[in-house]
């Protein structure tokens, strides 16, 4: 059984172990030069080859100094607010009739998701290189809000890169962005969402090489991004599997996570990858179905290819041109997922599932209802995902979802999909719903 | 010896640097880019590099991003763009033919199917932009197996630890991008491109070409001077805007439609020629 020692759950532990697995561990990935059997690697452009391998060096280096956990750690605690709460919800798993139901509670984090907890690590890291300009693409707009706050925090100059249709569902946050002195750059180009950013993200990179540290706001990307976001957000699993085991001393039986580029996900599994008794469930985005082609469900409903620097599941067409991906939630809007996911999928470790835009919306207002949590869109799929998994399940059964973000960023699109006038007592009603008071 | 290595020896005897235009395959639509592709050796072109256009094109900037999305919007696709070379390849055969683009509608097609057939209807060379040397298993073995050049690109930030990496089973010639930044963006000075290209040819017998920011004769000159080859792209693709309607549809008759393309094309050809005298 793993440690429940304080330090395995503190960045030190967790950066430690992360370089020394064995190699029949399923936790030992990426090689060297960073594939998860196939996928993965580093496909970039010469001009930031260079680059890409010293971001390496450095990462290489930091994650075997005591010192740069330490830091880290100092920050969650201090400043981001860690460890989140595992909480038990008892109304939620009444409702549902089955196994026990555990939220990892990450949207209580500073800035109201899981994404800082890698925009903390990413930006300690571009201060020891000497980067002077911080660049980050986002979808929904919480990782551009992380990175709009640690670049306040750690006083650097800030481009946040979002698609202008996105900038259109997620005004809150753009606002917030701006607020906290952060560019947001608005990319016109492509399908305007989450893909085209990160392309202008790489663009503004390839061009400011030498002042600018591009954080990347998910597991994807070129080697050494998916392995380094993937140990900054491992804080979640381990938490978890601490808080679990005082809790109710045993390893939960599932995971269930959100996944659009899947850093909430990677984060809670990759601890318990090696606990064969731990089922997981990785939940993407259904949009509208995925029979009806409009969706975000790389794994589900894409191919492998390369993009962004990475080969993984992509939705593409038959010659091998990026689909735009379809989901009511900016954050899952992207048409890759990270390749240790492809991976773990291709091997079935994970189960990887679908949830619909309109699966999500009803877990969005049920957890509001229940639990009195507003969710963001994107766990509210995870959440869906729980909502048909637990009712199936004996209630000695055990479910830890991660919550990974709130949804006050949200309220105006879900406002604007339900019709504001649904949003009245009769239709939003408890009967509608079938909740118990 | 291929067909780079004998346009380029050609070149050399003749103390002219080349002439590499590139255009984007299917821009605005087949027949059309059909039709620019057969101007270009007449109006002086001594290379060409055919883009094949992709969805995500993230080293490009607006210009030939923009290129590619009409093309891919007209059906362009890497088959046809095989029949195209095919084509051009029935009334020319000096002319070297490199396909540059993304690996992603490569990696679909199958690498080892393509490089093979784009040898066989007359490619001469591949650039790919996001396929480093690192990951050679994934194209750059085919691409050698089927006798295709394997250009590579050098960008100034490749320092020259790295350079040996890079050039391994490099051939045809090498391609140094001359600024840090995407196509069509601003220009390096002839002075840092200097002292670049001689820091490549400590490394490299092959002929080098410059590329990325060069936009205008007197640049495309200036270039002509250091390297052996200039490569100028998004200012020959800006010349086919004129004859798009709103839609990005070609608008005008033919002739007028390939004339301004035609008449960037010589003023570059001719200001090359008259650089080294």
């Amino acid at each position: 059984m793993g440690t429940s020692s304080v330090d395995s759950v503190l960045m030190r532990g967790i950066l430690a172990k992360n370089s020394h697995h064995g190699h029949n561990s399923l936790r030992r990935g990426p090689d060297q030069a960073g594939h998860y059997g196939i996928y993965g690697g580093r496909y970039v452009a010469e001009t930031l080859m260079p680059l890409i391998l010293a971001l390496d060096q450095a990462w290489q280096k930091a994650r075997r100094d005591p010192e740069f956990a330490d830091e880290m750690d100092y920050y969650f605690k201090h400043y981001v607010g860690r460890p989140s709460p595992l909480y038990f919800a008892p109304r939620l798993t009444a409702h549902l009739g089955g196994a026990k139901i555990y939220l990892k509670r990450d949207e209580l984090n500073h800035t109201g998701a899981h994404k800082i907890n890698n925009c903390i690590g990413q930006i300690l890291l571009a201060k020891r290189m000497g980067k002077t300009r911080i660049i980050a693409e986002t979808g929904a707009g919480q990782h551009g809000v992380a990175t709009a706050t640690v670049a306040a925090l750690f006083n650097l100059p800030c481009h946040i890169y979002m698609g202008e249709v996105d900038i259109e569902r997620q005004k809150p946050n753009v606002f917030r962005m701006k607020l906290l002195g952060a560019e947001v750059v608005p990319v016109k180009s492509g399908t305007k969402t989450l893909k085209d950013a990160m392309n202008e993200a790489l663009r503004d990179w390839v061009t400011n090489v030498e002042s600018t540290f591009y954080i990347i706001g998910t597991v994807a990307g070129p080697h050494p991004y998916p392995e380094m976001v993937r140990d900054f957000q491992s804080v979640i699993g381990a938490e978890t599997r601490q808080q679990i085991l005082e809790a109710e001393g045993r390893l939960p039986d599932y995971l269930v996570a959100a996944i659009g580029g899947g850093s909430n996900a990677m984060g809670l599994f990759h601890p318990f990858l090696d606990d064969e008794s731990v089922a997981m469930y990785g939940v993407e985005a259904g949009g509208h179905g995925l029979a009806s082609g409009k969706h975000a469900a790389s794994l589900n409903g894409g191919a492998p290819g390369v993009l962004h620097g990475n080969r993984t599941y992509l939705l593409q067409d038959e010659f091998g041109q990026i689909i735009d991906a379809h989901s009511i939630s900016a954050g899952l809007d992207y048409p890759g997922i990270g390749p240790e996911h492809a991976w773990l999928y291709d091997m079935k470790r994970v189960n990887y599932v679908s949830a619909t835009d309109d699966e999500a919306l009803a877990a969005f207002q049920l957890l509001a209802r229940l639990e009195g949590i507003i969710p963001a869109l994107e766990p509210s799929h995870a959440l869906a995902q729980v909502m048909k998994l637990a009712p199936t399940l004996a209630a000695d059964k055990i479910i830890v979802m991660n919550l990974c973000g709130r949804g006050d960023k949200d309220i105006f699109a879900v406002a604007e999909r339900l019709g504001q006038e649904k949003l009245g007592q009769e239709k939003l009603g408890q009967e509608k719903l079938g909740v118990s008071i | 010896m291929t067909r780079i290595a004998d346009c380029f020896a050609r070149l050399a005897g003749e103390n002219r640097a080349a002439l590499i235009s590139f255009i984007m395959a299917g821009d605005p639509d087949l027949d059309h880019s059909e039709q620019i592709l057969r101007i270009l050796p007449a109006s002086g072109v001594d290379l060409i590099e055919l883009g094949m256009p992709f969805s995500d094109p993230m080293a490009d900037g607006k210009t030939i991003e923009a290129a590619g999305l009409r093309a891919l919007a007209a059906g362009m696709t890497l088959p046809k763009i095989l029949g195209m070379v095919e084509r051009f390849r029935r009334d020319n055969n000096h002319t070297p033919i490199i396909l540059m683009g993304y690996f992603n509608p490569i990696y679909r097609y199958g690498a080892a199917k393509f490089t093979a057939e784009a040898r066989r209807v007359g490619v001469d060379g591949l650039i790919v932009v996001d396929v480093p040397p690192e990951e050679r298993g994934d194209l750059w073995d085919d691409a050698a197996k089927a006798g295709l050049d394997i250009i590579r690109l050098v960008a100034p930030t490749t320092d020259d630890a790295r350079l040996p990496v890079v050039l391994e089973g490099a051939s045809g010639f090498v391609y140094y991008i001359s600024i840090t930044g995407i196509t069509g963006a601003g220009s390096a000075t002839a002075a840092a491109v200097a002292e670049n290209v001689a820091r490549l040819r400590r490394h490299t017998s092959l002929p080098i070409a410059v590329g990325f920011g060069v936009k205008t004769p007197a640049q495309a000159a200036d270039i002509a001077r250091i390297a052996d080859g200039v490569v100028v792209g998004s200012s020959i693709v800006d010349q086919i805007l004129p004859g798009l309607d709103r839609h990005g549809k070609p608008a005008l008759p033919l002739p007028q439609f390939l004339a301004p393309i035609g008449h960037l094309v010589k003023s570059l050809a001719s200001a090359i020629a008259q650089a080294r005298k």
